[in-house]
């Protein structure tokens, strides 16, 4: 009782896969845990990141999180890929569909809600207020709060790997199956409390950041104005707030249909599971668009940048990136055109769903005016463009051919629509976080990624992009459907092969991503950025130091233009060393984040395996620590003239800029690439 | 160079194409009825009026791209120039024009192969209902009298109309080479109308995953080359067939994987509804006539041991 449904039997201590694979994690755990102890930085990480509440450590958290949860998804689709060349011609592979489906089901949930939500939101976070001249985000706080409920969540769905087993339903947890009827164990459950957690999380950081956006632009900063990345961000947040509520609602019908023996989504007793998929379809296709918005946003930054100009049709940009996300909620339908709807619906939805090609159009023709007569600079980040341009068209033309009901009946839930979905997501989400990491990777720390081992790592995801999907699209068209754990076909088995290699490929591209994260840290002096603009920069976030003090600006900018610091540049202000400092306000680190992100993950521990009592001590837990928090006084505080003054002589000294025999003129010197004088 | 001409360069692409050709049999670029047909000629068509923009696209990236490198200091430099009425119009007029056109030909063609609109013929249909069941597909033919799991079979140009059920998780009814799938989903009924032009023996499967012997939910098609080919093979399952009264039913309806086929005769009249109803156990008392106080009774005796519950 004491353990609710826990007992010995949960721990998979006789699968050799799943304990060679947990022992590697926990030895790879154990190391770090030395390495930090050995080096006694557990205060500096306590105090610096963990309980900070700044806007770019809290975003390279983020991304932190995001690129483990990519190596743990990658692993599965690996397996997965694995399996599937294995498992032809009536052999059964390595996998019993016992351990695929939680491998299938696992390698979705992780990729779309803790690897690319994560990936988003951190460079939203390091970005955004960056972008519009704010010094944090509305809500400092909260923001450390979102960071640590995703933690928590991932902790959970990690934990599901060791202590008992995680759903078998397929990321999207339809019911019946999703129900006790034929999902008894705590697989779904770990599923619903991870997604719950993270889903506030979510939310929380979206309503921070629309609040930011409206509230905290610089003076002068008009919406129209604001650089593209915060716009499709903004539009991303909006679709956030309306619609992870819903997810939020549907997964709760679920739970109470699981704990409390409600009847929403089962079968019999007048549940009705159709409403599932409309409720998981209404948040789930927005979901897409809050995934590609953003990098649609790094896109365009990345664009006009190294092609040195203005990006074309800003206004229509905007617009487009509205019709998008105004569009993306009205489309859902075209998940189960297979239903049984009426053709007026099937036809309705597949028009509408058609209509999105149309901003999303206009959008690549945009970056292309772009490009129209610039001066490109091909670096890793327009490479990543580029593939972008190139591999999303296709993405983009598979969906619409999707969108038209009569080709979705043959197409739907076959290996077409998994191809078409990876097309979209990894050419286009992912590729988008990939451009944006290594553009805004010198504004984070202070240098450059290795450019060598970039551009590798871009040829090899989008060559092991090519050849892991084409092939999935042909199998599509050869009716092969998703999720099968086997199969009996020859005709199928060379497509199979030649997707397994295109994974391997893929893997080749993030091993030169961890090794160029390796090369660039070891060789981070040659690569200095010591301007804070490296790339001759358009928006405000290449006007501060890299990496920008925690204050961000040590004197509010004031706008004039949609490229301000351009605008800056121009007029010869870029680099004005101010006459004097006024004290900063500045909101103080708290654990209150961590210890509720502790408590939560016991709170969903505790439900996900009926242990009652530690349900009531999470909660109180959370309770307490709010409480605690309303109590506390010690919120904030100011930086003083003093302190300011010397982070930016240092600022300024790097630069070769002599602030006590400053002229005017100094303030117009280009200074772009320049290293670090003796004065540094 | 002299020496090359394109036909050479065909000739040895010709193996090539040929594997990629051959690789198509047995999908749904191979199909074998007047629906699939539709549709495969659907996915040319909209995918043809897609490459219009698609190509231009992808050709003006890497154009673009090349004329305005960096080194190419030719090449005109306008850092300021962001704006132009024409192209902004150009732009989205163009999507505009071509989504128009893809609209009408989606709103025709969604009417045209709605999968619940029967087919138009000159024979009479066929009935066959369906029940997905953990995991295997069994199939009644109610004026037939017989019923069949994993085996379907018809005679070809004669339209067969489904109506689909499932008495386990949801489950997806697709034969490619003949048409579009639908979903079986417990207590609902979903219909689809398919024809076979061709004599053979095609693929079924399901196509929406329903937990672990998902895999092996797989059954073969047969279209007859004749009606009497068609008789003959109803014979063998009458006279192959156990009845399929409610003991038996129940018995296939236990969870199992990778079913043999397996003939029934005389099946439970009542059977396929009785199916469908014991989703809404309760509202039984409604029944007034002799015929649905049998259905209720029927449905009643499913009820008593739920087949879900078992894992």
């Amino acid at each position: 009782m004491l353990l609710g449904k826990l007992t010995l039997d949960a721990i998979p201590y006789k699968e050799p896969i799943i304990v060679a694979a947990l022992s590697g994690a926990g030895l790879l755990g154990l190391v770090v845990l030395a390495l930090i102890t050995k080096f006694g930085k557990w205060g500096y990480l306590w105090k610096e990141w963990l309980t900070s509440v700044d806007h770019k450590k809290i975003g390279v958290m983020y991304i932190v999180v995001a690129m483990i949860m990519l190596l743990r998804g990658f692993a599965d689709a690996l397996m997965m890929r694995t399996q599937l060349a294995l498992a032809t011609d009536g052999h059964l592979g390595v996998f019993p569909p016992e351990h695929y489906d939680q491998i299938f089901t696992a390698h979705g949930v992780i990729m779309i809600i803790f690897m690319a939500m994560p990936f988003m939101t951190g460079l939203m976070n390091i970005v955004v207020p960056l972008q519009i001249g704010a010094r944090d985000v509305a809500f400092p706080f909260l923001n450390s709060l979102s960071f640590w409920l995703l933690v928590s969540a991932v902790i959970l769905v990690n934990l599901s790997l060791g202590v008992g087993n995680f759903a078998r339903t397929g990321w999207v947890a339809y019911p019946p199956l999703s129900e006790l009827g034929f999902s008894p164990d705590v697989g779904v459950d770990y599923y619903t409390w991870a997604l719950q957690i993270s889903g506030i999380g979510t939310t929380l950081t979206a309503i921070n950041f629309l609040v930011t956006i409206i509230k905290m632009r610089a003076p002068g900063m008009k919406l129209m104005q604001m650089p593209i990345f915060t716009w499709t961000c903004t539009w991303a947040n909006v679709l956030i707030v309306a619609s992870f509520p819903i997810l939020t609602g549907a997964l709760a019908m679920l739970s109470l249909d699981r704990y409390l023996d409600f009847h929403f989504f089962t079968a019999e007793a007048g549940g009705n599971a159709m409403m599932y998929l409309n409720l998981f379809w209404a948040w789930g296709h927005p979901e897409v668009y809050i995934l590609v918005l953003p990098a649609f946003g790094i896109f365009s930054e990345v664009i006009s940048t190294f092609s040195g100009k203005r990006l074309f049709g800003h206004t229509s940009m905007i617009i487009a990136s509205g019709v998008i996300s105004v569009l993306g909620f009205m489309v859902w339908l075209h998940h189960f055109f297979t239903m049984g709807s009426g053709a007026d619906v099937n036809a309705f939805f597949g028009i509408a769903t058609m209509v999105i090609s149309v901003p999303t159009g206009v959008k690549l023709f945009n970056w292309l005016f772009t490009m129209y007569r610039g001066r490109i600079r091909f670096t890793p980040p327009v490479l990543w463009t580029l593939g972008f341009m190139v591999t999303f068209s296709i993405g983009g033309m598979t969906g619409v051919l999707m969108a038209v009901p009569g080709a979705d009946f043959v197409l739907h839930n076959s290996l077409f629509l998994i191809a078409h979905f990876h097309n979209t997501i990894i050419g286009g989400a992912v590729f988008g976080y990939l451009a944006g990491f290594s553009y805004w990777f010198p504004k984070a720390f202070g240098f450059k990624l290795n450019e060598k081992l970039g551009k590798a790592a871009f040829w090899f995801w989008q060559s092991g992009f090519f050849f892991a999907f084409i092939p999935l699209y042909i199998l599509g068209f050869l009716g092969m459907t998703r999720r099968l754990n086997h199969t009996n076909n020859p005709a199928w088995d060379p497509w199979l092969y030649l997707a397994c290699v295109g994974a391997v490929l893929i893997a080749c591209g993030i091993a030169c991503q961890l090794l160029q994260l390796y090369v660039s840290v070891r060789d981070r002096k040659q690569n200095m950025d010591v301007t804070g603009d490296p790339w001759n920069g358009h928006t405000l976030e290449w006007s501060t130091s890299s990496p920008p003090p925690f204050y961000n600006f040590a004197v509010v900018p004031h706008v004039h233009d949609i490229d301000a610091f351009t605008d800056m540049k121009e007029k010869g202000v870029a680099y004005k060393v101010p006459q004097h400092y006024a004290p900063i306000h500045m909101p103080s680190n708290t654990a209150t984040g961590v210890y509720i992100g502790g408590f939560t993950t016991l709170l969903g521990f505790a439900l996900i395996w009926h242990i009652w009592w530690l349900a009531i001590v999470g909660l109180v837990g959370i309770i307490g620590a709010m409480l605690a928090r309303a109590y506390d006084n010690n919120l904030d505080y100011y930086v003083q003239p003093d302190e300011i003054e010397s982070i930016e002589r240092a600022h300024f000294e790097q630069m070769g800029i002599d602030v006590d025999n400053y002229s005017e003129r100094d303030a117009e010197k280009p200074r772009r690439g320049s290293r670090p004088t003796t004065t540094a | 160079m002299r020496n090359f001409r394109p036909t050479r360069l065909l000739w040895g692409l010709s193996p090539v194409l040929a594997v990629l050709l051959s690789g198509c049999q047995g999908g749904i670029l191979d199909p074998k009825g007047q629906v699939a047909a539709d549709e495969k000629s659907l996915i040319i068509t909209a995918t043809l009026l897609m490459l219009l923009v698609v190509i231009p696209v992808i050709v003006m990236t890497f154009l673009f791209a090349w004329k305005y490198r960096a080194s190419n200091k030719d090449a005109i430099y306008t850092p300021k120039w962001s704006h132009s009425n024409k192209i902004e119009a150009v732009v989205w007029i163009i999507p505009i024009i071509i989504v128009a056109c893809l609209a009408v030909v989606t709103w025709n063609t969604t009417h045209k192969l709605d999968p619940y609109r029967p087919l138009d013929s000159d024979k009479k249909p066929i009935n066959v209902q369906v029940v997905a069941m953990n995991w295997k597909w069994l199939f009644i033919y109610p004026d037939l009298h017989i019923a069949s799991v994993n085996q379907l079979a018809f005679p070809k140009n004669v339209p067969v109309n489904f109506r689909i059920t499932s008495d386990a998780a949801m489950n997806s009814f697709f034969i490619p080479q003949l048409g579009g799938q639908i979903y079986a989903m417990a207590g609902m009924e979903t219909k689809l109308h398919l024809i076979a032009n061709e004599a053979g023996t095609y693929k079924g499967m399901s196509s929406n995953y329903s937990g672990a012997g998902f895999s092996g939910m797989k059954f073969n098609a047969i279209a007859t080359e004749t009606p009497e080919q068609f008789d003959a093979w109803v014979q063998k399952v009458r006279a192959a067939g156990k009845p399929l009264n409610a003991d038996a039913y129940l018995a296939l309806a236990k969870p199992s994987e990778n079913n043999a086929v397996a003939y029934y005769a005389m099946p439970e009249p009542r059977l396929f509804d009785a199916v469908l109803h014991k989703y809404m156990a309760g509202r039984q008392s409604l029944a007034a006539t002799d015929d649905e106080l049998k259905l209720a009774a029927l449905t009643k005796r499913l009820c008593e041991t739920p087949a879900v519950k078992e894992q």
